[in-house]
């Protein structure tokens, strides 16, 4: 077979590989169709690679051994890795795991740009030269950038926002360095002025290493409530570094797959948000979350607060006829899905209407707490999104809040409070409310919640799993 | 500019738009199964790889490939399992089994 028939052959696989991630991402749009969507997706990803092996295999001069020990060694090395920590990794963990694979698929993006430009060494042409040090550049800003997201999701790192002394100045100042760099190499390609070969490497490595360090110093003064906004760029961002990696080695299906993914990863960047009411400006320059100056606008809620014990809840909600749980990140990291589900579904069996309001940063990514309380078997037309189920709490009898804090806070319709302007459930309007929480401490917001002090509150101090197991055992003793 | 460079420049920006018009229609409660699936796709960048491993003839390269190749990998597939993992779980369950929590979940039952 003559080269250019293989290579035919293998750019049309390479075109359906693409198409594959496009009508796999179609595909989910929907609960239903969700998981056929990714296998669609997952085909296309076999199709392309089992694609390049032919074409790098029967290519002129063919695959050399060490080459070929590098793909196999490498792919079973990574994909063991990833398979592993996939499977085992905790639900609620799983933020965080997809921030270290976003990270790890930055440094995969830069490594391949950076690693054509030392081939070419000082003999690319302009526009090569463009796409081979954006490539580095965006990859490593993803690569450091996830690494420090996932690291203050993990705990590793204080949520909190870090400042740095003059922090803003030196993430300005490493900007400026990698576009000055990126300007010198291109004025380099294009034959402006004039560079040594070690110059222009050296040049490389300064833009590589100011990329690094400005994805750190750009992700840590960003509270951990902003961290699902921060992955999401950066998803976008490593979108991007592979179509640039694409351009480089003129190759269709990275470009497709690395735009589709930079389009995606923005929109998605832009939705996430939109539902915390935050521009994305806002976030970048802006610490929030657990700050310490969030504190002067709720005066005052320090007030009553009524406590309730398990036995007086279990009666509210076994005689209720309809109850709204209202599930937050507290309820989550007390492992406590498969607590609420079987406490929902022993009042269904009492006839009482059970519904799951959920808001769409309930959890720790929009769509997290959906996952979590899938996981637990919550039918999922029980999972009502904000905007259906608020009109719903004014003919609620009981909000169950388990574990949520900010997301509730009335304070929210007004001026003036840190969480102003966030779209928030109305949890006020129910007819009793019950809050479940470990204790009086704040939210990401840093701010007091004036729901706790409505003299409709209950509040039930305890763990989240602690207390539901507690209202299931009182329910059934009734 | 090269031919072959405006033709990829065409396709750069046509499936930009394509990932904007498929994006805007998923319901916010797909998000982070969306975002895991978008971030597995990006492990394309894999395909990248093999490349430069196919074309590396000193050591600096071979080691360049070489963590690409793993960083790719594990992006490729630990990307997609546990996107099927999130999605698995918005099955419309058949009849209600008694929900007893399986170990390789990792959650601890109630």
């Amino acid at each position: 077979m003559s080269q250019q028939w293989i290579y035919t052959v293998v750019y049309l696989a390479w075109l359906a590989g693409a198409s594959c991630f496009v009508l796999g991402l179609h595909r989910m749009n929907s609960p239903a169709t969700g998981r056929s969507g990714n296998q669609l997706s997952a085909a296309g990803m076999v199709i392309a690679v089992g694609a390049t092996l032919v074409y790098l295999i029967s290519r002129e001069g063919g695959l050399s051994g060490t080459a070929l020990v590098i793909i196999v060694v490498g792919f079973l090395i990574g994909g063991g890795a990833g398979l592993y920590t996939a499977r085992t990794v905790k639900m609620t963990a799983m933020p965080q795991l997809v921030s270290l694979f976003n990270a790890v698929g930055g440094g995969a993006a830069a490594l391949v740009a950076i690693d054509d430009f030392i081939r070419l060494n000082s003999g690319a042409p302009v526009d090569t030269t463009i796409f081979v040090v954006l490539g580095a550049l965006i990859g490593s800003v993803t690569f450091s950038g996830s690494l420090i997201a996932g690291g203050k999701l993990q705990g590793l790192i204080p949520g909190k926002p870090i400042y740095v002394p003059g922090g803003q100045l030196v993430t300005i100042g490493l900007a400026i360095i990698a576009v000055l760099g990126t300007v010198a190499l291109v004025a380099g390609a294009a034959g402006a002025l004039s560079l040594g070969s070690t110059a222009t490497i050296g040049l490389l490595a300064i833009v590589v290493l100011a990329g690094l360090i400005f994805g750190v110093t750009m992700v840590l003064p960003i509270g951990g409530a902003d961290m699902p906004v921060v992955i999401s760029l950066l998803n976008s961002f490593t979108g991007t570094a592979a179509a640039m990696a694409g351009f480089v080695l003129g190759n269709p299906v990275l470009i497709i797959a690395g735009a589709l993914v930079g389009a995606s990863g923005a929109i998605l960047t832009k939705l996430m948000a939109d539902a915390m009411n935050r521009s994305i400006m806002n976030i970048m320059v802006g610490g929030f979350g657990g700050g310490d100056e969030a504190a002067g606008a709720t005066a005052g809620v320090g007030g009553a607060v009524r406590e309730i014990g398990a036995d007086d809840v279990a009666i509210q909600l076994a005689y209720a006829s309809s109850v709204i749980i209202v599930p937050g990140y507290g309820l989550a990291v007390a492992q406590a899905q498969h607590a609420v589900r079987e406490l929902a579904e022993l009042l269904e069996s009492r006839g009482v209407d059970v519904k799951y309001a959920i808001h769409p940063v309930a959890g720790r990514m929009p769509g997290h707490m959906n996952v979590l309380l899938a996981e637990a078997n919550v039918p999922y037309p029980q999972l009502k999104e904000m905007d259906e189920i608020n009109p719903e709490f004014d003919r609620c009898d009981v909000a169950l809040v388990i574990g949520a804090n900010d997301v509730t806070n009335p304070a929210a319709r007004r001026p003036g409070s840190p969480v102003s302007g966030m779209p928030i459930l109305d949890v006020d309007h129910a007819k009793s409310i019950v809050v479940i929480k470990r204790s009086m401490g704040k939210g990401y917001a840093g701010i007091d919640n004036e729901l706790y002090s409505d003299p409709k509150t209950g509040m039930l101090f305890a763990d989240a799993k602690d207390g539901l197991a507690a209202l299931t055992a009182a329910v059934k003793a009734l | 500019m090269s031919d072959q460079l405006l033709t990829s420049l065409a396709i750069f920006t046509l499936a930009i738009l394509v990932g904007f018009e498929v994006i805007s229609k998923v319901p916010a409660t797909l998000h982070t199964p969306l975002m895991s699936g978008a971030n597995s796709i990006h492990g394309i960048v894999l395909v990248g790889a093999m490349i430069i491993a196919s074309e590396a003839d000193n050591p600096l390269s071979y080691l360049l490939a070489f963590i690409a190749m793993v960083f790719g990998s594990m992006n490729v597939v630990g990307g997609y399992v546990v996107t099927d993992r999130m999605l698995q779980m918005f099955r419309k369950k058949p009849t209600a089994p008694k929900a007893t929590t399986e170990g390789a979940d990792g959650a601890p039952g109630a």
